[in-house]
């Protein structure tokens, strides 16, 4: 903002291209004041208070803060969550990178697999939800059923605490077409020649996947794998449907936690203090993912 | 395949050529592995869809259904008001959402690809900036915000916000303006027409291609939404799709019914499924394109 006042008065010109950018982004900045600033800053100001709606927001300093750290719910919803994004977000760019290899190399119909490796993406979460039900489920499942007709013992997925999670990961990695496109994008701007030199130099197809494709793509895959971190926290609809967030709360994330004290037990102080801890805990995560990332991702054309 | 093989790689000794072509079978046994996995959940899905009672609940499951039970898409559909569902999920959410969406995030985009002005990068990194913040964060005062205005058990909170623009889709659209060419500005500039006049009619019509997949996608959003429903309408007249289709669940779980829970499921899972398969199939350039556009630059 200062340097922009030093640097006006401009030209007339200048003025009235800013005042034509301003009036066009208009839209977005007046939303931007009114559904995200204001709410961000009002969160933090109900985080500092009980609030159940029907009376007045009162004031209790730091106390929704302070009651986490011994508050036994909090615990298992943010262990549940931290293993959900460590798990299920390198697994997902995996998935996603893996399927766009194989869709990279010369194989007859591509577009074909393509649309079938993608199509789960975007179906609606209510229906994976319930065609995984019907599914995993441990008496009529098609997959246990299966099981149990070759004589093998049936295999509690949903209704197992231990598998639950198990199980939403391997959803999850069935889902990953958006990041499989950005890869398969990607993968097809790497240069030919490097691959041919490679080649002419002996290296096999290990090492020019190793030494080539991995890390001309690396910064995809961060890009990958910092959305995956910030959707990973916010986790929601899918364990809300399938199991609200059973069996034996296994599947009880962050998000689900914070549903229920909003709008279930209107408890919007501890709501939005939560909120707020979870807005946090994903900028330190980018914060630390950013700092940490120099060493492994390649930026073509910078200065190394 | 195998001629290409032989002529590419004539110079390598007999031993490569049987790795390679072990290679090949390797790759096509892990992609039809793999193809059949994705659509075999849609598959039963859909076979689920047409069995009754007795078929459902059988050892081995039975994945080709004898005798078929078609009725069962029409009885599962009227057993609900899925008719009022659909039309309160298309005309009063989806539609209105798509065109909010889609004027404000152009005139967004454009102030930030198209009009040279002091401060403009500084605030396109605030819109970037604005992805990371979760949604759960403005939830809460958004809910209080919308229940003093009296909005709760109306669309207003679904639809009123997307008029002021998606940082996503600001994104979007922001790339595919940049990539066109400046001189066209210049050229109706020179000729005397507004930024508003060449916004309409120079950049849009130019864009028609990145206008339908931000539309598609905020389409696709709203019908596939389920949270924000979830907060924000509670009165079954004025529920969307996946709650209705969220209720059928319920069904499952009461015992001694017999409204044959998991076909009928299956068959509303498969009605409400069918036009996103269908956009899909005619508009799959523009899926595939416009999220390859949102990678390019991460």
């Amino acid at each position: 903002m200062i340097a922009l006042r030093r640097s006006f008065p401009a030209t007339s010109r200048e003025w009235r291209n800013f005042l034509l950018g301003v009036a066009f982004a208009s839209p977005w900045i007046i939303g931007f004041l009114g559904f995200t600033l204001y709410p961000v800053g009002s969160a933090l100001y109900y985080s500092f208070t009980r609030y159940d709606l029907v009376r007045d927001p009162v004031w209790i300093g730091v106390q929704n803060y302070v009651a986490f750290a011994d508050d036994p719910d909090f615990k298992l919803v943010a262990g549940n969550t931290l293993w959900w994004v460590l798990i299920s977000s390198p697994l997902g760019v995996l998935s996603a990178f893996l399927m766009a290899l194989l869709l990279n190399s010369r194989i007859i119909l591509r577009s074909f697999f393509r649309s079938i490796f993608f199509f789960p993406a975007i179906v609606p979460v209510v229906v994976t939800a319930f065609v995984w039900i019907f599914l995993l489920n441990i008496q009529y499942g098609a997959i246990n059923s299966t099981l149990q007709s070759m004589g093998f013992k049936t295999i509690p997925f949903i209704s197992s605490p231990d598998l639950m999670k198990w199980s939403l990961v391997v959803i999850h990695m069935w889902s990953q077409g958006a990041a499989m496109v950005i890869f398969l994008a990607t993968l097809q701007d790497v240069p030919k020649s490097l691959y041919e030199a490679a080649t002419v130099d002996g290296a096999n197809a290990l090492r020019r996947m190793w030494n080539i494709t991995v890390p001309m793509v690396s910064p995809i895959i961060l890009f990958n794998l910092v959305i995956s971190f910030i959707s990973g926290f916010q986790y929601f609809t899918l364990p809300w449907i399938m199991t609200q967030g059973g069996p034996s709360r296994s599947a009880e994330f962050y998000a689900i936690y914070l549903y229920r004290n909003a709008f279930q037990w209107f408890r919007m102080g501890k709501a939005s203090a939560l909120a707020w801890v979870l807005f946090v805990l994903i900028l330190l995560f980018t914060y630390l993912i950013f700092r940490t990332s120099g060493r492994f991702v390649y930026y073509a054309g910078a200065a190394r | 395949m195998a001629t290409q093989l032989a002529v590419t790689h004539y110079s390598q000794p007999w031993h490569q050529r049987v790795l390679e072509l072990l290679g090949h079978i390797l790759k096509y046994f892990v992609l039809i592995v793999l193809a059949v996995s994705f659509l075999l959940p849609f598959y039963w899905m859909v076979s689920s869809a047409v069995k009754d009672d007795a078929q459902v609940y059988v050892v081995p499951p039975i994945w080709f259904p004898n005798p078929q039970f078609w009725e069962n898409f029409w009885n599962a559909w009227n057993s609900e008001t899925f008719n009022l569902w659909t039309f309160n999920t298309v005309v009063r959410y989806a539609i209105p959402a798509t065109v909010g969406v889609v004027l404000s995030s152009s005139l967004v985009a454009y102030s930030f690809s198209r009009i040279e002005w002091k401060g403009r990068n500084a605030l396109f990194a605030v819109v970037l900036a604005t992805m990371m913040i979760p949604d759960w964060v403005r939830l809460v005062p958004l809910f209080v915000i919308f229940r003093k205005l009296g909005w709760i058990n109306t669309f207003n909170p679904l639809v009123v916000p997307q008029f002021f623009g998606s940082a996503f889709f600001i994104f979007l659209l922001r790339q595919f303006f940049m990539a066109l060419p400046l001189e066209l500005s210049d050229a109706a500039r020179i000729d005397g027409a507004s930024e508003l006049r060449i916004f309409l009619r120079v950049i849009l019509p130019l864009s028609k291609a990145a206008l339908a997949v931000v539309g598609l996608f905020t389409f696709m959003n709203a019908w596939n939404d389920y949270l924000g429903p979830l907060i924000y309408i509670n009165q079954e007249h004025k529920w969307v799709l996946t709650l209705g289709v969220g209720r059928l669940r319920g069904a499952v779980y009461e015992i001694g019914n017999t409204k044959l829970a998991y076909p009928w499921l299956m068959a509303v899972s498969s009605l409400i499924t069918l036009p996103v398969f269908l956009a899909f199939f005619f508009a799959q350039r523009s899926f595939i394109e416009g999220i390859s556009l949102t990678g390019l630059k991460g």
